[in-house]
């Protein structure tokens, strides 16, 4: 009782906090000095419809690289924590039920609508709402239906390793090229690409190749991060 | 300040809430991610500005008055890479629950006393 009692007391605090945070909240009615020149700036210079694709990818493109950085130590870690040890009694090895016939046939019908669904959406991302992370996370929910309707599935590990250090190493590879062509500002810079037409796929010069590379390395690490967790 | 400024700061608090009264840590989890949620839709409402419309440019008025057309793209770009380090943390301390599972095969947070004092 005294428990909820002081968890009412904090709770009252921090609204109390977080409404005089509130309170300066005035109507905001035009942009900020930076994102009127991302918005200006972003169509004419990099090609890219999307203003928040140019600013992730391209403006703040190492900020993203420090968040695949982040995504992938998370995946490690979570590798490292679960990893089978010797000294472990061995899982309990229970029958496991079967899925429904109803999961496994709509598993077959919808895996591969899922998986091209998420190419679209990171192949997009310089055109429409989406990119890298958002179409990773729709492949990896695909490995994830996989993985519920056939206990036995495993996933192919060297092909997934293989897949997920060539996209970091060739994302890397792109910011450094950047370097090497235009000067030591540059790096990850889009236009080592031609930009091509404005508002076509094949445009906005490296940016679909970045985010196809992010999209695979997100898909593949976040399925990886789901394996180690059902193993038991 | 709109609809969605209130949501987030109730989506905070219920999360708040669940952290600091929860007993099983995986609800605990769950609790932070709902307080990162009511984070990330408060970050978004920020970048709000009225009449505007979406950062993205597929007319050409928009190409050319993009300044004074879209809502500001700063705050979304923000919150995209939140979202993604949110998943980083939650899938992290998941794992810290499994593993503690593993060890006592309770999920109660009132069981480990090991740096209580």
């Amino acid at each position: 009782m005294i428990k909820k009692l002081f968890a009412a007391v904090l709770l009252v605090f921090m609204a109390v906090m977080l409404y005089q945070l509130y309170s300066n909240i005035t109507e905001k009615s035009g942009l900020s000095e930076v994102a009127r020149g991302y918005a200006e700036r972003g169509a004419s210079e990099l090609g890219t419809q999307n203003i928040v694709t140019s600013i992730v990818v391209t403006y703040r493109g190492l900020d993203t690289l420090g968040e695949v950085s982040v995504l992938f130590i998370a995946a490690t870690g979570v590798a490292v924590l679960l990893r089978r040890r010797k000294e472990d009694e061995p899982a309990v090895t229970s029958a496991k039920r079967q899925s429904s016939e109803i999961l496994q046939t709509g598993t077959r019908l919808l895996t591969p609508i899922i998986v091209m669904f998420g190419v679209y959406i990171f192949v997009n991302g310089h055109l429409s709402p989406g990119g890298g992370f958002q179409g990773g996370a729709v492949i990896a929910s695909a490995v994830l239906l996989l993985f519920l309707s056939d206990t036995n599935y495993k996933i192919n590990h060297g092909l997934f390793n293989i897949i997920e250090s060539f996209s970091g190493a060739f994302y890397v590879l792109i910011g450094i090229l950047g370097i090497l062509l235009f000067g030591a500002n540059h790096f990850l810079d889009n236009r080592i690409l031609p930009l091509g037409d404005f508002g076509t796929i094949l445009s906005a010069g490296a940016i679909p190749v970045i985010y196809s590379l992010v999209g695979l390395k997100v898909g593949t690490e976040l399925a990886s991060i789901i394996d180690n967790m059902k193993k038991d | 300040m709109n609809i969605i400024h209130v949501i987030g700061f109730i989506l905070m608090l219920i999360g708040f809430w669940g952290m600091l009264t929860q007993k099983n840590m995986i609800k605990i989890v769950l609790a932070l991610a709902i307080v990162e949620t009511g984070l990330q839709l408060v970050m978004v409402a920020f970048g709000f500005i009225k009449g505007r419309t979406a950062p993205i440019l597929d007319s050409t008025e928009l190409v050319k008055g993009a300044a004074d057309m879209i809502v500001d793209p700063v705050p979304q770009a923000l919150v995209l890479t939140a979202i993604v380090i949110g998943v980083a943390v939650n899938a992290l301390m998941l794992t810290f629950v499994i593993r503690l599972y593993q060890k006592k095969k309770t999920l109660s947070i009132t069981e480990y006393k090991d740096l209580k004092w």
